[in-house]
């Protein structure tokens, strides 16, 4: 005679303090055992892509701050290349330069809060508080070049809206300097301590035809063995000038693929992201850097898609101009809204306590997934 | 000494242990605690870069003694559902169990809270009581994660009580003594009479042993931080992923009473290990007081070193809580198991095969 | 067996290396400072409160096209010819009397687009951060300088002007649709205008 089991559903609500955001896990358990997890989005929707019609182009930019809010420069960087392209606008050298190191750096910081947070969920509390403190000091360059800590509005079509602080320059040099040190403590504290690699080494293995199957993108898809990088592969702005690494997961301490290869590729991105940077302050030329706005921004009647290497993924814009002042219509591809589709088949066959540690390694934004 | 002064303070027998039996609470405890809970902030704030608590008080000494008055002016909740008489009780048991302990360790050369001969067990069977409280807790909760915490919690602790109990029977072994303060007695004069380095008598057996008390050591201190539910091993009380575990649905005096315990529970372990490696209440080089010639001070020498190693202990505890992550709760079991009970075994056989010899 | 014995080992190592890390930063002073009684000093671009320096605004209406989420709320009035508004620090002569200018300081997203397009730089983020408020009516804020009954003074100079205008012209469209029948009309309403104006001057 046979047991008669039922399958349990358990919710991890939307508030909680170990989903990132707003998200609502629907985990369905036999046991202790998941068998599917089912996420539920929406709860953070602002409606970006519609309120964007009614905008002008220059107004959009504070919208798509706000839609990933930890990686801000970025989603202004992709926004506005889409639109120059489809103008046509070239930008003075000394732009491309600037806009690079934002960008560069705001990936630091994303990574920083995702190192961070992960950390915590797993229950190591002290390298958050290191990441965050490191964070500041990017804060603080940001601070001072454009006057906001979190969403800029910095990167303009055509050009950026003012120019780098005098002592901007300087500050990163010391800012490297300080972090390069940093970088090697948070390994010694939690990259490789042992019970942190029990933890996540060999948990939630993604292997490579799963990962390009379900379409993810950004240091998931790299931690599993592909090399695929939009910012070599694909290359926009000026990032064919640089000479950096791209790191790739090779299941150093369990599977490719697994929770601790996300993890540490992220680490690894960082160093490489300090690369270019120090490469871009030694090249950067000088020039004005707001000769190329248009004062008047109206796209020619057609359709664009860009997409640019997000700290998360590939963020893609897809832009219909119908030759006004408005858009006629902006699409965002979010990667973290593609990322966490994967949750079901990574969660499969693992334990409750696990979900946190995978979902935090997937690095998602709520803001991203719902716009 | 307290004890035979005491008696005869108060003609009676009863009355003075009964007193006896009070003092390391009030004296020593309760303020130690209100200590401690303060120390594990500040400590751990400026592991992390940052200051802690600074307002209440001069750089935030009072800042305990206004959550506790914060913490008693609380609703004391109990939900319709619950199990009133299992959900008032838990707590009292879980206090008990981690306080009763105290009555058997040697605080100083003059005071010991009674001369029990089987003082180790004695801690080993009270702390114990703890297990029950945390189920109570859980089961009475009415609260499916609740249980779930406390289950989790009453197997750590039951299973990591196995590796202690085994090296507690290795040092009893190399003494023979069971009682504590016969125990402490044994490691006198100098640090290297210590358990730790093998023991007080001069000889082979002393070198032989040094590696194995060494190993001992780390072994019991492991064990011990999964009693007393500190990171890595604190399933039960951090988020235990979905909730805050076993203590969830308890509010004002209650939950004190579950957060003092942990930290007497925290100190009686490390005074324990103290006792049991480190020579419980001898300084590590001599008495200031013996060498003046004024002998009243010896006692007051020897608490004072009794307190150091304790908080030494403590320090070390709130150390590895703010250093390291959290293990999943099978690899927790598998740790013990595998790990901790075999070492704990083997040193054990080694360690009586090396004294008969 | 070795690897046994090397996974414990190992464990053991790499705790004993995290907890090195973390002795160590004790003894680093800490990075926070202590807020209310502690202000961080911050840096001249900061982007935070708006404020509008009246004297220089010239009525414009570029910052309140700027803004994105319209909490810019602008109204002025033409000025009677004559009248002398002044001139703003750049040396533009005023032409228009800003009757309403509210800044809805709840609304505003801190992007600084409004910033960039006025063209007298009268309106900037200064870096007030700390203007919490009890009601929510009292986050819009009002800058204009003139009165309510300077004001309604304005608006009724304003329409007198605007309806004589009106009935000029109209006196204009008849004399030239009616032709020289309506001359001594005209020449009769012409001397009534002036004595119109006669009175004004007055």
């Amino acid at each position: 005679m046979a047991l008669k089991t039922e399958e349990m559903i358990l919710n991890m609500g939307p508030q909680h303090p170990s989903t990132h955001g707003v998200l609502r896990l629907e985990l369905q358990l036999e046991g202790e055992i998941i068998s599917n997890v089912i996420p539920h989005i929406g709860y953070l929707h602002r409606c970006f892509e519609k309120h964007a019609e009614a905008m002008t182009y220059p107004q959009v930019i504070p919208y798509t701050d706000r839609m990933d809010y930890l990686a801000a420069m970025y989603n202004e960087f992709g926004y506005v290349l889409a639109v120059e392209r489809l103008m046509g606008i070239e930008v003075p050298e000394r732009v491309e330069y600037i806009r690079v190191i934002m960008g560069e750096l705001q990936r630091i910081a994303s990574h920083l809060v995702a190192l961070g947070t992960y950390g915590a969920d797993i229950g190591a509390f002290t390298p958050f508080l290191y990441c965050f403190r490191d964070r500041e000091k990017i804060l603080h360059l940001f601070e001072i070049t454009c006057g906001a800590r979190l969403l800029y509005n910095y990167i303009w079509i055509g050009g950026v809206s003012q120019d780098l602080h005098p002592d901007f320059i300087r500050l990163t040099r010391d800012f490297i300097k300080e972090f390069r040190p940093n970088i090697k403590e948070l390994n010694d504290l939690l990259s490789y301590n042992q019970i942190f690699i029990d933890r996540t080494a060999n948990v939630a293995a993604l292997s490579k035809e799963t990962a390009i199957n379900y379409g993810i993108t950004g240091p998931n898809l790299r931690a599993s063995g592909v090399k695929w990088d939009l910012r070599k592969n694909d290359s926009y702005s000026i990032y064919d000038r640089f000479d950096y690494e791209i790191p790739v997961g090779s299941g150093e301490r369990g599977k490719t693929g697994d929770c601790w290869d996300r993890y540490i590729i992220r680490v690894r991105e960082m160093e490489e992201s300090l690369k270019i940077i120090e490469q871009a302050i030694e090249q950067i030329p000088g020039g004005d850097v707001t000769s190329a706005i248009p004062k008047r921004v109206k796209p020619p009647a057609g359709q664009i898609y860009t997409r640019v290497e997000n700290p998360r993924g590939e963020l893609g814009y897809f832009i219909i101009s119908d030759g006004s002042l408005n858009p006629y219509r902006i699409k965002v591809r979010a990667p973290s809204f593609v990322n966490l589709s994967v949750m079901g088949e990574l969660c499969k066959g693992w334990m409750v306590a696990d979900v946190v540690a995978i979902l935090g390694s997937i690095d998602i934004v709520l803001g991203e997934i719902d716009r | 000494m307290i004890y035979d002064w005491l008696t005869e303070f108060t003609g009676s027998e009863i009355i003075a242990a009964f007193i006896q039996g009070w003092l390391p609470l009030l004296f020593f405890i309760l303020p130690f605690v209100l200590v401690a809970v303060l120390a594990e902030r500040k400590v751990s704030a400026h592991m992390q870069d940052r200051l802690g608590p600074m307002r209440v008080g001069y750089h935030g000494i009072l800042q305990t003694i206004a959550d506790l008055i914060k913490l008693l002016q609380k609703e004391d909740i109990i939900a319709s559902a619950n199990d009133k008489k299992l959900f008032n009780f838990a707590p009292v048991l879980v206090f008990v169990g981690s306080y009763a302990a105290f009555a058997a360790i040697p605080f100083s050369g003059a005071f010991i809270g009674s001369q029990i001969e089987l003082g180790l067990l004695y801690i080993v069977a009270v702390t114990g009581l703890v297990v029950a409280g945390i189920l109570m807790a859980g089961w009475a909760s009415n609260n499916k994660y609740s249980l779930l915490g406390a289950m989790r919690a009453a197997a750590q602790i039951i299973s990591y009580e196995i590796p202690t109990l085994l090296i507690i029977l290795t040092v009893i072994m190399i003494t023979g003594t069971v009682n504590l303060y016969t125990l402490s007695e044994m490691q006198t004069s100098y640090f290297w009479n210590w358990m730790i380095f093998g023991g007080p008598e001069f000889g082979l057996q002393k070198f032989l042993l040094i590696p194995l008390m060494m190993m001992g050591f780390l072994v019991i201190f492991i064990s011990m931080l999964a009693e007393v539910n500190r990171t890595p091993f604190d399933i039960p009380e951090a988020e235990s992923e979905l909730v805050s575990g076993f203590h969830t649905e308890y509010s004002g005096m209650k939950f004190a009473m579950f957060f003092l315990a942990e930290y007497a529970n925290m100190f009686a372990v490390s005074a324990i290990i103290a006792v049991l490696f480190f020579g419980g209440f001898q300084s590590p080089f001599g008495y200031l007081g013996n060498s003046l010639g004024w002998e009243w001070l010896v006692p007051f020498e020897q608490f004072f070193w009794f307190t150091v190693k304790g908080l030494f202990f403590i320090f070390v505890q709130m150390w590895l809580r703010w250093t390291l992550p959290r293990f999943r709760v099978d690899q927790l079991m598998a740790f013990c198991w595998k790990y901790m009970i075999p070492f704990a075994f083997v040193i054990l056989i080694i360690a009586g095969l090396i004294t008969v010899l | 067996m070795i690897n046994y014995l090397q996974r414990f080992w190992g464990g053991l190592l790499t705790i004993l290396i995290g907890m090195r890390v973390t002795f160590k930063h004790m003894f680093v002073p800490a990075v926070t400072i202590q807020y209310p009684t502690v202000k961080p000093e911050l840096p001249e671009r900061e982007r935070n409160r708006l404020y509008v320096n009246m004297d220089d605004c010239i009525g414009c209406d570029q910052c309140s096209r700027a803004c994105p989420v319209s909490c810019i709320d602008i109204e002025t009035v033409k000025s009677i010819p004559g009248e002398d508004l002044g001139k703003t620090s750049n040396g533009k002569k005023k032409a228009l009397w800003v009757i309403k200018f509210d800044i809805d300081i709840a609304k505003c997203c801190y992007c600084e687009l409004c910033v960039f397009p006025c063209p007298t730089d009268c309106i900037y983020m200064t870096d007030v951060y700390e203007f919490s408020e009890f009601e929510r009516s009292s986050f819009i804020y009002d800058f204009v300088t003139l009165t309510q009954e300077e004001i309604k003074d304005k608006k009724k100079n304003f329409a007198e002007m605007q309806a004589k205008k009106d009935a000029e012209k109209a006196a204009a469209a008849k004399k030239s649709t009616a032709g020289g029948a309506e001359e001594k009309a005209a020449k009769k309403d012409e001397p009534e205008i002036k004595s119109d104006s006669e009175k004004e001057k007055e």
